[in-house]
C-alpha cells in the first residue's frame, strides 16, 4: 500500500478516533496521540468509554477524571491523558459556567445528575464531549478567554465505535433542536460549531475486513451529512501477505506445484507425508482468499476518497507503550500528522 | 433434567476443585438447542467477536433441527441480514426461505427498530390522546430516535413483547446491542424503573399532581432550589417540555417498574440462556470475563463461551521452528520457483500455528480463570459470512459437528 498524500494539517486540533469495535481503536488514538506530541507539542488523549483503555495502552495507573501525563517524547512533547466520567463532567460544567457550588449538590441529591448521566441518554454525550469542548478551548493560564498560548496543541479523542459515532457527534444538534433557548442551546451550538469547522477531524480505524470496512463507509456518509470532516483511515493490524502475487495466483487456483514443492520440503528433510502437503496447499488456497478478500476491502476504502494509511499488526497481537511508539513512528511518516 | 439444562448449570459448578490444566468442559451447543426448555438465548459479547453472526447460526441450526425459531437482531451488517431475507428493517418478524424445514422447524428473523417499538408502546398503554401529545412531544421524539441507550431499553422491550407471543416461537434468540458497556441491556430495564420511582421524577411531577404550597411542603426548601437550577440551566420551555415528557412517562408507564421486573425475571429465569461470544483476542476476551462475573453475580443463566474465529491449521505435524528453519534453507539455495513458493508455504504455515497457539492460550486463560464454565471453539472460516451455507457452517463449528 503506497502512502497517501498528505494534507495540510497545520488547521486541526480535534482528533476524533472512531472505528468498530475490535479495530484496535484505542491502540491507534493512543498512537495519533504520541506522534502528534512528537513535534513537542502538549497533546490531550480523552476517553469516555470509562474503559481504562488509555491506561492499559500506556501501561500506566488507572486515570481518574484529572488530566494526567501519560507518555513524554524525546523532543519535550507530552501525552495527557483523561478518562471522562459523566457524573464528575456535569458537576464541573455547572460549577464552571453557572458556579453553582451548592445547587449542583442539591441536584445530586435529588437524582437529577443520575437522570443527566445515564437516563436522559443524550445529556450524557454532550457532557461527554463538552469536556473535551472545554480542554480545547482552555488556555494555558487556566482561563478560557484571551489570546494566551492554548493547553493543549492538539486533542485526540477515543470517541464510541462506528455503530455509535453519529448518533454521538450528532447529539449536540439534536440537544440544540430540543433546547430551543438558553445556556444548554449555545453552549451545544457551540459544541456544534467546533465539531463542523476544519479544526476537528474523523478518523476511522478499520480492519480489511467486511463488516469493519462496511460501519467505516457508513460512519463517513453519516457524519459527511452531518456537516463533519472525515481525516483518515487507518487500516489496522495489516499483514503482508505470505507469498508473492504468482503464487497466490497458483494457490487461489489449487495449481501450487505440488510435487515440486513435496520435493523441496523433502530436500530440507521434512517428512512430507501426502496429509501434510495437503494441509499446506489447503492453507495456501484460504491464505490466497483472505488476500482477495482484502484487497477488495482496500478497494472500497479507496474509493471514499479519504487518504489512507496502514498501520501493521503488533507482534503477539499485544499493545504496550514500545509498540505504540513504533506506531506512532509510522503514523508520522506516513503523513496522518 | 435432560443433558442441555445440565450444561445450563455447569457454570454453577465452579466450586468444584479445578485442574490445574486447562480443560474446560464442552458447551453442548445442540443440547442446548434441542432441549424444548430453553425458550431464550441471548448472544452477548464486545463490539466486532461476531454476535449477530452467533445468533444467526444459533437460529439457523435451531431450526433446522426442527424449533420454531426466531432471531431478534440488533444491527446487522447488511450482507447478513439479506442472507436471512432482511431486506428492510420493519420491526416484525419475516420467514427466512430457503432452510430445511424437514424437521418441523421453521426461521423468521427481524430486525429492531427502536423507534417503532417505543411508538407502540405508548400507543398501547396510553389514552389515544395522550399517546399523540406524547408522540409530539419533542423529548420523547429525541430519546425514542436518536439517543444512545434507547435501543437497550427496546431490545429488552421487543423480547418481552415476542415471548409473550410465545405460542408462536419455541426460541427466540437474541442479540445484543453494541452498547458503551457490554451489559447496558441488563442494566437499562433496571435503571428506567428505579429512576421512575426516584425523587427526580417525582419532583419533576410535583407541580402537576401537587399544586401549590402543599406541593412544595412535601420536599421542602431544595425543590424552589432545584427548580430555579433547572430553568437557569434548560431555560422554562425546555423544562416546561420536559415537565410533559416525565409526567407522560410516567402515566404511561405506570407500572414500569413492574415491566422491568418482569423482563429482569425473563432472564433470569431457567429456560433463558446466556452465550457468552468473544474473539480470541486479549481484550475481548477480558470484556468477556467481566460478562460472565456479572451474569454470575446475577445469578443469571450462563450456558457457555463461544470463542470465535479461531486460527486454522491444515497441515499438522509441522513445527513453526522447523517450518520456518527450512524456508530459510531454501531461500538461501537461491533455487527455482517452486522453492520460492515452498518457503512461502511454510513461513504462512508458521504464522498459522504461531496464530492459533497463541489464541489457544488466551482462551485457556481465560478457562483457568473461570474453570468450569462450558466452552466452545469456532474456527476462522476463510471468507466472511453472509449466506444460509455459510451460516450452516458456523452452527456446524459451534455444535463442534
Amino acid at each position: 500500500m503506497t502512502s497517501s498524500p498528505a494534507v495540510p494539517r497545520s488547521d486541526v486540533r480535534l482528533h476524533i478516533v472512531t472505528g468498530k469495535g475490535g479495530t484496535g481503536k484505542t491502540t491507534v488514538a493512543a498512537a495519533l496521540a504520541l506522534a502528534l506530541a512528537g513535534h513537542s507539542q502538549r497533546v490531550l488523549l480523552a476517553e469516555v468509554e470509562e474503559r481504562q483503555g488509555i491506561s492499559q495502552t500506556f501501561d500506566v495507573p488507572p486515570l481518574g477524571p484529572e488530566e494526567t501525563r501519560v507518555a513524554r517524547t524525546a523532543s519535550g512533547g507530552e501525552v495527557v491523558g483523561l478518562s471522562v466520567e459523566p457524573k464528575r463532567a456535569l458537576m464541573e460544567y455547572l460549577q464552571l459556567f453557572y458556579k453553582l457550588g451548592r445547587a449542583g449538590r442539591i441536584l445530586e441529591k435529588f437524582g437529577a445528575v443520575d437522570f443527566a448521566t445515564t437516563i436522559a441518554p443524550g445529556v450524557r454525550d454532550v457532557l461527554l464531549i463538552g469536556r473535551v469542548y472545554e480542554a480545547n478551548r482552555r488556555r494555558l493560564d487556566g482561563k478560557h478567554k484571551g489570546q494566551g498560548p492554548p493547553a493543549y496543541d492538539a486533542l485526540v479523542l477515543d470517541a464510541p465505535p462506528t455503530g455509535r459515532i453519529g448518533r454521538f457527534l450528532g447529539v449536540n444538534s439534536e440537544v440544540a433542536d430540543l433546547a430551543k433557548v438558553g445556556p444548554i442551546h449555545s453552549q451545544s451550538q457551540s459544541i456544534m460549531r467546533l465539531l463542523t469547522s476544519t479544526q476537528a477531524q474523523v478518523h476511522f480505524v478499520t480492519l480489511l475486513e467486511e463488516m469493519p470496512v462496511q460501519e467505516t463507509l457508513e460512519a463517513v456518509a453519516e457524519l459527511r451529512e452531518k456537516g463533519l470532516h472525515p481525516g483518515f483511515v487507518v487500516v489496522n493490524m495489516v499483514r503482508e501477505p505470505l507469498l508473492d502475487d504468482a503464487a497466490l495466483e497458483q494457490a487461489r487456483a489449487g495449481r501450487l506445484h505440488r510435487s515440486s514443492i513435496t520435493n523441496q520440503l523433502v530436500e530440507a528433510g521434512v517428512k512430507a507425508t501426502p496429509g501434510l502437503v495437503d494441509g499446506l496447499m489447503t492453507e495456501a488456497r484460504d491464505h490466497a482468499h483472505r488476500v482477495d478478500l482484502e484487497r477488495e476491502q482496500l478497494e472500497l476504502l479507496t474509493a471514499s476518497g479519504l487518504p489512507i494509511i496502514s498501520l501493521p499488526a503488533l507482534p503477539e497481537g499485544a499493545a504496550d507503550s514500545g509498540s505504540i511508539r513504533q506506531l506512532a513512528d509510522l503514523i508520522a511518516t506516513q503523513g496522518m500528522v | 433434567m435432560t443433558s442441555a439444562t445440565a450444561s445450563n448449570t455447569a457454570s454453577n459448578t465452579g466450586s468444584k476443585s479445578a485442574s490445574k490444566t486447562a480443560s474446560a468442559p464442552v458447551l453442548d451447543v445442540d443440547a442446548l438447542l434441542a432441549d424444548p426448555a430453553t425458550e431464550i438465548i441471548v448472544c452477548c459479547g464486545s463490539g466486532g467477536v461476531g454476535k449477530t453472526t452467533t445468533a444467526a447460526a444459533l437460529g439457523l441450526r435451531a431450526a433446522e433441527s426442527g424449533r420454531r425459531t426466531v432471531v431478534l437482531t440488533i444491527d446487522p451488517a447488511r450482507r447478513l441480514a439479506q442472507s436471512l431475507g432482511l431486506t428492510e428493517l420493519d420491526n416484525t418478524p419475516r420467514e427466512v426461505h430457503g432452510i430445511d424445514t424437514s424437521a418441523g422447524g421453521s426461521l423468521h428473523a427481524m430486525m429492531l427498530d427502536m423507534k417503532r417499538t417505543f411508538d407502540e408502546v405508548v400507543i398501547a398503554h396510553s389514552e389515544p390522546d395522550k399517546a399523540e401529545q406524547i408522540l409530539a412531544n419533542p423529548f420523547y421524539q429525541a430519546v425514542s430516535s436518536s439517543f444512545a441507550g434507547t435501543q437497550e431499553y427496546m431490545a429488552m422491550e421487543k423480547l418481552g413483547q415476542l415471548k409473550s407471543s410465545a405460542d408462536d416461537w419455541d426460541l427466540i434468540i437474541v442479540d445484543t446491542p453494541p452498547s458503551r458497556s457490554a451489559l447496558d441491556f441488563l442494566d437499562a430495564p433496571n435503571r428506567l424503573g428505579s429512576f421512575l420511582d426516584g425523587r427526580f421524577i417525582r419532583l419533576m411531577t410535583a407541580p402537576a399532581k401537587l399544586s401549590g404550597r402543599a406541593g412544595l411542603k412535601v420536599f421542602g426548601f431544595g425543590v424552589q432550589l432545584v427548580s430555579s437550577t433547572l430553568t437557569k440551566i434548560l431555560g422554562g420551555q425546555m423544562l416546561q417540555d420536559l415537565e410533559t415528557f416525565v409526567s407522560a412517562l410516567e402515566t404511561m408507564f405506570g407500572g414500569f417498574r413492574e415491566r422491568a421486573d418482569v423482563t429482569y425475571r425473563l432472564l433470569s429465569q431457567e429456560g433463558t440462556a446466556f452465550i457468552v461470544v468473544a474473539a480470541p483476542e486479549r481484550d475481548a476476551l477480558r470484556e468477556a470475563s467481566f460478562f460472565v462475573d456479572r451474569l454470575e453475580a446475577d445469578r443469571m443463566p450462563l450456558a457457555g463461551l463461544v470463542v470465535n474465529r479461531i486460527g486454522q491449521v491444515a497441515a499438522s505435524g509441522l513445527t513453526p521452528a522447523k517450518a520456518l528453519s527450512v524456508a530459510e534453507a531454501l531461500d538461501e539455495s537461491g533455487g527455482p520457483r517452486s522453492a520460492t513458493n515452498a518457503a512461502g508455504v511454510l513461513r504462512l504455515h508458521a504464522a498459522l500455528v504461531k496464530t492459533a497457539e497463541r489464541q489457544r492460550e488466551l482462551a485457556d486463560r481465560f478457562t483457568r480463570a473461570h474453570p468450569g464454565i462450558p466452552v466452545t471453539h469456532v474456527p476462522a472460516l476463510s471468507r466472511d459470512v453472509h449466506d444460509l451455507e455459510s451460516l450452516r457452517e458456523v452452527g456446524n463449528a459451534l455444535a463442534g459437528a
